[in-house]
């Protein structure tokens, strides 16, 4: 089904009774050419593409519960390019061109809003890395602007600027930033890969693969019976060591658990995404008027989904020093997500030494705003058996030829003790 | 999440700090690449009782190795790290 404004007129006169489905919930075949494990955001994505840029049809998402009902339903929506670094600078801006014509590709409202985002900084110091990252970004052709405080004050008149100890010396601004609806983009993609002839199985755990005599991948075991498949790919951000244990792999990544916080809804506030640069808080406001927002992982390996209340309150402090007033305001909801978090904080796409088999993980806590970006080198990556030129450089063995992309200095833990 | 120090006694998680799996051990001054490329960067990321090193920060200051089930984050037990501390509660 094509959505339009003459589509939506149509079933407006009709009581919106004559909606159909937006995308087919498939049963497994027998046999796919490529079987991507993983129905998130970077699975359907990689369909997509391996469907439209790369003429793969015969293409498979499995999902072990419902589509969207991991990180890409938990998360704060941020879509962003403002990286530093040879490798996240190229991919990241690449992903956000993509996100620029999402909702034209798709032919989904996926409510793609450059609102801006703005890095707050706090020092000296903290200014003159910001205006770094900017020059490289403009080096790079992504727009990226310096503001001072006289800027700052006028865009965001609300924030505490009489903070003594972190004082708000001014931000680094991408106009072209901004936020997305987190689910639409799931159902956009599904709903574009699916009329593209891609397999969309849910409830379809896979719980082993299927190897030839040469130890390469020949398929997945599944609780929906066995499918055979030229090429598997992972798409399963928190749960990649599990799944690749399956294939005897161990991965350079911990699995842990970051939390997001939604507050009660309030009228029109915060224009944009911004960053509390002294401690590790971002913010916008969805259309509902919610305050969405979050901090840093809880610190441990998790696998459960739900985080602590210490990490709960160090968020909210970092808010209640930008903008005392959210003090006020009820908290509504919160959640975890468990976050691939690699040893340098950079994605991994990569054939794995497992014929057959290739990776896409290691995605910490950016893997919403990479999602068509990721979607499209995993793809050409499936297809073309070669790397894609803008994620050349997130190789899996990057770790071993000390070849890491450390964009923030950490990895799963800093060891700051 | 609370962690019965057994120094302290039961204490609130943020007066912890967390180092992660106990199991990798540093290799020997002469180990091989190999070796050390495995220590520094590949983890077991275990889904299920996993035995970590924690730091009580905010109180004894004691190294603690922790069993905890990354599934459900319960904490089935709590002992000093091998070291000093051990030695004196003869652990």
């Amino acid at each position: 089904m094509k959505y339009s404004i003459f589509s939506l007129a149509r079933a407006a006169f009709s009581g919106h009774k004559t909606w159909q489905r937006t995308w087919r919930d498939a049963s497994p075949k027998d046999h796919y050419d490529v079987v991507i494990i993983g129905g998130g955001g970077h699975g359907l994505a990689t369909a997509w593409f391996l469907a439209g840029e790369y003429g793969i049809r015969n293409v498979a998402v499995l999902e072990k519960g419902w589509i969207g009902s991991g990180n890409a339903g938990r998360n704060t929506t941020i879509i962003r390019s403002n990286y530093g670094l040879p490798g996240n600078t190229g991919f990241y801006e690449l992903s956000m061109k993509l996100w620029e014509r999402m909702e034209q590709d798709l032919n989904y409202n996926t409510m793609v809003s450059q609102r801006g985002v703005i890095n707050l900084y706090h020092s000296d110091a903290q200014r003159d890395a910001y205006a770094r990252r900017g020059n490289t970004m403009r080096i790079n052709g992504i727009d990226a602007a310096l503001l001072d405080l006289s800027a700052v004050k006028k865009m965001m008149p609300f924030l505490n600027f009489d903070n003594a100890r972190f004082p708000v010396q001014g931000g680094l601004l991408q106009r072209r930033g901004g936020t997305a609806r987190h689910d639409a983009v799931v159902w956009g993609y599904a709903h574009a890969a699916s009329a593209l002839g891609v397999d969309i199985i849910q409830n379809c755990e896979v719980s082993g693969f299927v190897r030839d005599a040469n130890g390469k991948v020949t398929g997945v075991e599944t609780s929906r019976g066995k499918i055979s498949a030229g090429k598997v790919g992972m798409a399963v951000a928190g749960s990649s060591s599990r799944v690749a244990a399956m294939a005897g792999l161990r991965l350079p990544i911990e699995s842990h658990v970051l939390q997001a916080f939604v507050s009660e809804a309030i009228k029109p506030l915060i224009p944009n995404v911004m960053t509390f640069g002294a401690g590790h808080f971002y913010v916008s406001q969805s259309d509902k008027g919610g305050l969405v927002f979050g901090g840093d992982i809880d610190g441990y390996n998790s696998y459960a989904q739900r985080g602590n209340m210490s990490v709960m309150e160090d968020v909210c402090e970092g808010g209640m020093a930008l903008m005392p007033m959210i003090g006020r305001v009820r908290l509504l909801r919160q959640w975890g997500g468990i976050m691939d978090m690699s040893m340098d904080g950079s994605p991994i796409i990569d054939k794995t030494p497992v014929d057959g088999l290739y990776l896409n993980a290691g995605w910490c806590y950016g893997g919403f705003k990479a999602t068509p970006g990721s979607g499209l080198v995993f793809a050409h990556l499936l297809a073309r058996d070669e790397l894609h030129k803008e994620a050349a450089r997130f190789r899996l063995d990057r770790f071993r030829r000390g070849a890491v992309i450390d964009e923030k200095g950490v990895g799963a833990q800093p060891n700051l003790h | 999440m609370r962690i019965v120090c057994p120094f302290c006694g039961e204490r609130e998680l943020g007066e912890f700090t967390y180092l992660g799996d106990a199991k990798p051990a540093r290799p020997a001054a002469g180990a091989s690449e190999d070796d050390v490329f495995d220590y520094v960067y590949l983890r077991d990321n275990i889904a299920g009782a996993m035995s970590e090193h924690w730091y009580h920060a905010g109180g004894c200051r004691a190294w603690l190795k922790v069993t905890r089930n990354t599934l459900t984050h319960e904490i089935s037990s709590v002992e000093p790290a091998a070291g000093v501390g051990a030695a004196k509660v003869g652990a």
